[in-house]
């Protein structure tokens, strides 16, 4: 019978294998940050409308907060803490720095990993597909001129 | 939310029948707007019964009579960027692609897309009545804030809208639904799925309990040389339509053929009017034949204090779009206008 105990779920969080113990109703992004301490990943509104909470699952961008994480059971998991290093910034993190792609900083970790995604779909060519691709991911200082301009930056030096 | 067990299912009969013999099971695939929805506690659930460990019911399948099967757990995203889809159905994918963002559309499964709530603000809100929420209560939103509400098909006890893009295109299509229950399987022609709100506004489909979406069949048809799909809301792009419009032609000689003309953001379900997609056959594709196409689409829209805009704006998207389906490769991201 279902109960509403704790069900195991296994997460590679950032190359980490993790055996959870978790509720039903546990969020992917409360797992991550308060289960795993991973705080990188924000909780922006919680109800899917402005993309801070945006990790990968499986290489796919997502957002954790619309995520019940019993259901990602055996799935690989990339926070804004498996990008990059502290010696070897990602090249999203570092066009995100020249191109003055932040203020406040709290959406900055949904939008890195929104923009790895997008850069790994392969489906925005033009600057137009970029901003129509990126518009899950709201930026309240205004950064998203910086934003778009990175990503450009990012993609036009990998072609 | 509230607190809830969960079954993970393999088979569609076991969900079918555990969805059937339990009012307080809800099922879960994307989990986009369910999980949204169970943190306002509009929909409480005792069980979540997941449909991801289904087999082979998330891909896309070419059919011996030509038509295109896909599978209800395949993603929005995964549909929209198919190469069979954008190929022979890039209405299909453009509209897709109008909706929601790039995160939601790789979680969001099609059989989702169809079983999606209502974005009325009052449904949401439970210091409000609602007849969707709570049947017989009442419905605010005639005389309240009704900006995004509908302009046709509505009735005294509900004015909402179905907020999906992808379900205005396939409603263009001609999709049918394929569903299984407890009782075997169906197909359901797309504008017999979703309702009118009429005196029972709480249901939105005519799935009965315990049936479940399998596939979305898309006819054998070739609309790739003319279609089109505009969107306008608030914001340019993740925002809700305020009015939508999905146009595909065939157009043998000069002459319209067959024209098939979709409606989001005014009704309780994809609008399609047969009167003025009949008057278009053997019409030539001119600004004027659209305008009185347009007419004969809204002949009975009726607006709100705060929608009335809505009509006029139709009647001109309505025409814009026909002209855009005359000229495809113009379509921009979002489904923003283009000529």
């Amino acid at each position: 019978m279902p109960d509403q105990n704790n069900q195991p779920v296994a997460l590679t969080v950032n190359g980490h294998q993790h055996r959870l113990e978790l509720k039903p109703w546990v969020s992917l992004l409360d797992a991550l940050r308060h289960t795993l301490d991973l705080t990188g990943t924000k909780k922006g509104c919680d109800h899917g409308q402005c993309g801070a909470c945006t990790v990968l699952v499986d290489g796919k961008r997502v957002l954790s907060c619309l995520t019940l994480a019993v259901m990602k059971d055996g799935s690989e998991i990339t926070t804004i803490e498996g990008i990059g290093s502290q010696d070897g910034l990602h090249p999203v993190q570092k066009a995100f720095i020249e191109h003055d792609a932040f203020q406040c900083g709290y959406c900055t970790p949904g939008q890195i990993c929104s923009a790895i995604g997008l850069l790994e779909e392969g489906k925005a060519q033009t600057r137009e597909e970029v901003q129509d691709l990126m518009s899950g991911n709201l930026c309240r200082c205004g950064a998203n001129r910086g934003i778009i301009n990175a990503i450009m930056a990012v993609k036009n030096e990998s072609e | 939310m509230n607190n809830f067990s969960y079954i993970k299912t393999k088979e569609t009969a076991d969900a079918s029948v555990l969805l059937k013999e339990n009012t307080g099971h809800k099922a879960i695939a994307g989990g986009t707007n369910i999980v949204d929805l169970m943190k306002y506690f509009v929909v409480e659930a005792d069980t979540l019964v997941d449909l991801n460990g289904i087999q082979g019911m998330d891909e896309l399948s070419e059919t011996e009579k030509g038509s295109v099967r896909l599978g209800a757990l395949m993603t929005n995203a995964a549909t929209a960027y198919h190469p069979v889809i954008e190929k022979k159905y890039p209405l299909l994918s453009k509209t897709i692609l109008a909706g929601a963002s790039g995160q939601i559309r790789n979680m969001a499964t099609n059989g989702g897309n169809l079983l999606q709530k209502t974005r009325c603000y009052y449904f949401y809100d439970h210091s409000v009545p609602c007849n969707k929420r709570e049947p017989g209560s009442g419905c605010p939103a005639i005389k309240g804030y009704n900006r995004i509400h509908a302009i046709l098909g509505h009735s005294q006890d509900c004015i909402a809208v179905f907020p999906s893009d992808m379900c205005v295109a396939l409603a263009a299509l001609n999709a049918k639904v394929h569903v299984q229950g407890t009782e075997g399987e169906r197909q359901i022609d797309f504008e017999d799925f979703h309702r009118l709100p009429g005196d029972t506004p709480e249901l939105d489909n005519n799935l009965k309990q315990g049936e479940i979406i399998t596939g979305i069949e898309l006819p054998d048809e070739d609309f790739s040389q003319n279609y089109s799909y505009l969107k306008l809301r608030d914001r340019s792009s993740y925002a809700f339509a305020l009015i939508s419009v999905a146009t595909v032609f065939k157009i043998e000689n000069g002459q319209i053929t067959e024209a098939r003309i979709a409606l989001g953001g005014v009704a309780h379900k994809p609008w399609r009017s047969k009167e003025a997609e009949e008057f278009l056959k053997g019409k030539i594709p001119s600004r004027e034949n659209f305008a009185q196409a347009a007419d004969l689409i809204l002949a009975e829209a009726q607006g709100f204090k705060h929608n009335r805009f809505k009509i006029d704006l139709a009647k001109k998207a309505i025409i814009r779009n026909c002209m855009m389906a005359l000229e495809p490769e113009t379509q921009r991201p979002g489904a923003k206008p283009s000529l």
